[in-house]
């Protein structure tokens, strides 16, 4: 599902690279858990993927997507096969919970109907249920990282990747995002989370993707947290 | 194509919700656009009337020849060919003894006094010879002719010719006037117009950076660039059209308070009333200029601003 083989980044010469001949390969609907200390390059990973950054070196494929051959034109299409949630939510501000999540939907032209009768079945996975109306401010951060991740699987996507989505929330809130994350891959999504939440990575026991400096320094099955 | 009108009708919605939500960063933009697309059209009109008036007052010049009453018809018929031939001239009027005292008396049929006067002492008027240039400025071959001693020969000894000097130097700057005004109304139309793209633009490109994150998070949301950009460019357009209808209607006050309050029928050059019936003579004509105008600054401006939030990284 997800293919790297020796993807190399370099931002800057004399800062060295932020990712080294990182090699890794996901298997359909597994959970990986990326974790890393912060400069580890598990972010410069996820731009990667979502090509909001171009590889220096290296072979990317997603989805059957080869990204040296993919046009920029064509980069919309890659972004509407993968869900991407974020640390800082980014959901749009002048849009209630409702149209946020239809807007994921809009893009791909579904019809008016059909989205009327997804999303709330939506906000009902992510258990947001009769809060259409609401504006992003009105809702706390773990509200708001829900209404996020039911932007992006609301097209239910292959592939779902989150970006330290726990990193701006307290622990219970935290908690209700990865218990969202586990449903989604329960249903058939490839999940693709990076943390570095201790507490999260010992309890879920699954696979771990560790980064140091750039380089994969462990990738191990229903491991714990350790750097 | 459904999914394509699906797209078009919600590009649309997008924008016109975007624009009364934004409301205050729209009441900018439209304030700067009014007032620009007002100033457009005001030097339109403006110019327009300008040179309607230099046109009557080039029009009004012409070139009388007094004869002397001792001329005869056939010397008479002999010199107006002469000037018949010429590629200066546009036409060429006999005006005769009691036709000019026709006229006279006409002019003054109010002052009883002077019409009595002229009726002691028999027709004092010479008969002329009134030639209408093509253009003011170009009469050489007219003044060569006109200076010749057989001409000067015919001409009344008091009233001489209508041409000279003084006469000359203000037709010369008159038809000076003319040349520059032209060109001074179509340039200040040009300039007007430019400033206020580049005003408008500026305030587009600062609303757009205020939404730079908006375009961004659609874009990782793997938005098309048409689904990012249209709805701010029916924003923009939105805000060009209503400019434009109330510039339209900021004139039309100012010619409503200018016809009743002031009572005015000219000020200098500008003659009101003839801009006046410009304006509603042309008002379909000029709707749409000041449409056009606002819609395609809109459009553009906006297609432009938003282009830098768009790109995509190729390193």
């Amino acid at each position: 599902m997800i293919l790297l083989d020796r993807v190399t980044k370099t931002y800057n010469k004399d800062l060295g690279a932020a990712l080294d001949r990182v090699s890794l390969h996901v298997e359909p609907n597994e959970f990986v858990i990326v974790v890393g200390q912060s400069g580890a390059g598990k972010t410069t990973l996820m731009r990667l993927l979502t090509r909001e950054e171009r590889p220096t070196s290296g072979k990317i494929i997603v989805g059957g997507i080869d990204y040296d051959k993919l046009k920029d034109r064509d980069i919309p299409l890659l972004r509407r096969k993968i869900g991407v949630v974020f640390q800082d939510f980014k959901l749009l501000p002048h849009k209630n919970v409702y149209e946020n999540v239809a807007f994921a939907l809009e893009i791909v032209g579904i019809g008016r109907r059909e989205i009327q009768h997804t999303v709330p079945r939506i906000l009902d996975i992510v258990n947001l249920k009769g809060r259409e109306k609401q504006m992003p401010v009105q809702l706390s951060g773990g509200e708001r990282q829900r209404v996020a991740i039911a932007r992006a699987i609301a097209r239910q996507p292959k592939i779902l990747i989150a970006d330290e989505p726990t990193g701006n929330l307290d622990p219970k809130h935290a908690w209700d995002v990865i218990r969202v994350l586990e449903k989604v891959n329960r249903y058939g999504t490839t999940v693709l989370l990076t943390t570095h939440n201790q507490d999260i990575v010992n309890r879920l026991k699954r696979r771990v993707v560790t980064l140091k400096n750039g380089k994969i320094a462990s990738d191990r099955a229903n491991a714990g947290y350790e750097i | 194509m459904k999914r394509k009108i699906i797209t078009l009708s919600r590009v649309i919605r997008a924008g016109v919700t975007s624009f009364l939500r934004n409301a205050s960063l729209a009441v900018a933009a439209i304030a700067v656009m009014v007032v620009t697309l007002t100033i457009v059209l005001f030097s339109v009109v403006a110019s327009a009337t300008m040179n309607n008036t230099i046109t009557q007052i080039a029009n009004k010049i012409n070139i009388s020849v007094y004869l002397s009453d001792s001329t005869t018809m056939t010397q008479t018929n002999n010199l107006i060919s002469q000037f018949q031939k010429l590629s200066e001239v546009k036409s060429v009027d006999y005006i005769s003894k009691d036709q000019a005292l026709a006229e006279y008396k006409a002019e003054n049929s109010n002052n009883k006094d002077l019409l009595a006067a002229i009726s002691v002492t028999g027709n004092p008027l010479p008969a002329s010879i009134q030639i209408d240039p093509v253009d003011p400025s170009h009469i050489n071959q007219i003044q060569n002719i006109l200076s010749e001693s057989s001409t000067i020969q015919l001409e009344n000894p008091q009233a001489g010719t209508s041409y000279s000097g003084d006469r000359k130097a203000a037709i010369d700057q008159i038809a000076h006037a003319t040349n520059v005004l032209k060109q001074v109304g179509v340039i200040g139309v040009i300039v007007f117009s430019l400033v206020s793209v580049l005003i408008i633009f500026n305030t587009i490109q600062m609303a757009i950076f205020n939404r730079r994150d908006e375009i961004q998070i659609m874009r990782l949301l793997g938005a098309s660039t048409w689904f990012i950009r249209g709805p701010f460019i029916v924003e923009s357009i939105t805000y060009g059209i209503l400019s434009a209808l109330i510039s339209v209607l900021i004139i039309d006050l100012l010619f409503v308070v200018a016809s009743s309050a002031l009572q005015a029928s000219s000020l200098g050059l500008l003659d009101i009333n003839y801009a006046n019936n410009y304006f509603y003579g042309k008002f379909l004509l000029l709707l749409t200029l000041q449409l056009s105008l606002g819609i395609v600054i809109g459009a553009v401006s906006s297609a432009i601003a938003t282009r830098r939030y768009l790109k995509f990284k190729t390193k």
